[in-house]
């Protein structure tokens, strides 16, 4: 599980996160969602620790990890998978060499293993036969999908995904969050999406934090949302007419 | 080993050129500035020399490196910035800086020095054929000029330069391309940014070892 208390960032004069307390359960899918500049991305970060918080802590399974220094923090990265919102591919390494790269930092493992390790991740996410081409060669979709096996190569028992959805089609997109779905019950994994994508919330959210100008406005499961009073979180939610016709059906 | 690769062998062609020119250019200008019966036509090649391996060598070189390798690395490393692969070595535990910068620095720092030798010996090359085609010097006197009165203390002096500007150049570009943000803009202003500074850097540090060792 993954705590975080009382979690402060600023910017400057910027106050983005004002005093964010949240718990992350393992095993399901805990959306935050928000409009743009609400602060979900910085939240993110503050959790992973590439951004520092100003205030507060984050607890991964009891440890403090706000508190440690960067080498405190490696053995906590390792059980760490993330995918980026561009996927974050390295672009001078194949398909084969991004999924191996965190093998070969943290395993002990043989080639041999290494590269069975990387095939079954890649047939994971059913792209067995791209392992020699570069992320340039790729569709949006596809990154995402090497960006998940990459994510998922050392067993992660915490799983991080920044707006998974953002520039692919409809398809792809509910493709990707069964795909994060599955993972999440397969390996029990501690997941932490962030998206402003209505399907995603409507579709995957076990648990969501929705966020509005730093600060968190509602928590509830995605059957609970559609019969919230929360002003902001309505009209964040059903600021379309389909989404607005939808609610007026249930 | 890679990027000893890119560095060194990725700007041979380019050093090979502006060497065998700026050594061609340099003899045929000394022996015009020195049309005095008094003076032999062999000092020309000495000058020539001394010119070549204490100042064009090491420092046109490093210039011309600034801008080719300098503004790759910054660039290279930027455009990790800002498409969050830095990130993604940071999430994995990797000490980005330590992974990313050092194999730049030592292969900078290696292969600027050979470069520079090459660059020395195409240099000296290059008055030669200036020599052999214009006659503004005899071929004899030009080897003669060349080799008389040789002291290896110019060399030194032209390696410790470069091993200084190598790191230089790798530092400072990527120092500016790590700590960028932004886009495609921001990478474009850290590269130009970065060439800029390491020229300013080496021409003042060409200043403090030329002071310092001679």
């Amino acid at each position: 599980m993954i705590e975080v208390k009382d979690i402060h960032k600023t910017f400057g004069d910027n106050d983005v996160l004002r005093g964010i307390s949240a718990k992350f359960q393992p095993g399901k899918n805990n959306l935050i969602i928000g409009g743009s500049g609400s602060g979900k991305t910085t939240l993110l970060k503050c959790i992973v620790g590439l951004h520092e918080p100003t205030k507060g802590d984050v607890i991964f399974d009891g440890q403090n990890f706000t508190d440690m220094n960067f080498e405190q923090r490696v053995p906590i990265r390792t059980h760490i998978g993330m995918l980026f919102q561009n996927s974050a591919l390295f672009d001078s390494m194949t398909v084969e060499e991004n999924i191996m790269f965190p093998l070969n930092l943290f395993t002990q493992m043989s080639k041999e293993e290494k590269l069975d390790r990387a095939n079954f991740c890649l047939k994971r996410v059913n792209l067995e036969d791209k392992n020699k081409l570069f992320p340039s060669e790729l569709s949006g979709g596809m990154k995402k999908r090497v960006g998940i096996a990459r994510a998922i190569s050392m067993q992660p028992k915490y799983l991080f995904v920044d707006e998974p959805n953002s520039g692919l089609d409809p398809k792809t997109s509910i493709l990707i969050d069964d795909l994060i779905s599955e993972l999440t019950e397969e390996y029990n994994t501690t997941t932490v999406i962030v998206t402003h994508d209505m399907n995603s919330v409507m579709g995957i959210g076990d648990n969501i934090i929705f966020l509005h100008n730093g600060e968190k406005w509602w928590e509830g499961s995605n059957k609970e949302i559609a019969h919230t009073d929360n002003k902001e979180l309505n009209d964040f939610v059903f600021a379309s007419k389909f989404m607005r016709a939808a609610k007026a059906k249930l | 080993m890679r990027e000893m690769v890119s560095v060194g062998l990725g700007s041979l062609g380019i050093i090979a050129i502006i060497s065998l020119f700026i050594g061609a250019a340099t003899t045929i200008q000394v022996a015009f500035q020195l049309s005095s019966p008094l003076v032999p036509l062999s000092i020309a090649g000495s000058i020539a020399r001394d010119s070549t391996i204490l100042e064009f060598s090491p420092t046109i070189s490093s210039l011309v490196l600034a801008g080719r390798i300098g503004s790759s690395m910054a660039s290279q490393i930027g455009t990790m910035r800002v498409t969050e692969q830095i990130d993604a070595l940071e999430i994995m535990g990797v000490n980005a800086p330590g992974y990313l910068i050092s194999p730049k620095i030592i292969a900078s720092m290696t292969m600027v020095p050979l470069l520079v030798i090459v660059s020395i010996t195409l240099g000296l090359t290059g008055g030669y054929i200036a020599c052999l085609v214009s006659r503004v010097v005899t071929p004899a006197d030009y080897i003669t000029g060349i080799t008389d009165g040789f002291d290896g203390l110019t060399v030194r002096v032209a390696l410790v330069k470069a091993i200084v500007f190598g790191f230089i150049i790798a530092s400072i570009c990527a120092y500016q391309g790590f700590y960028t943000s932004g886009g495609a803009l921001e990478v474009g202003q850290a590269s130009t940014r970065g060439v800029v500074y390491s020229c300013v850097m080496i021409l003042f540090a060409d200043l403090v070892i030329t002071r310092l060792m001679l």
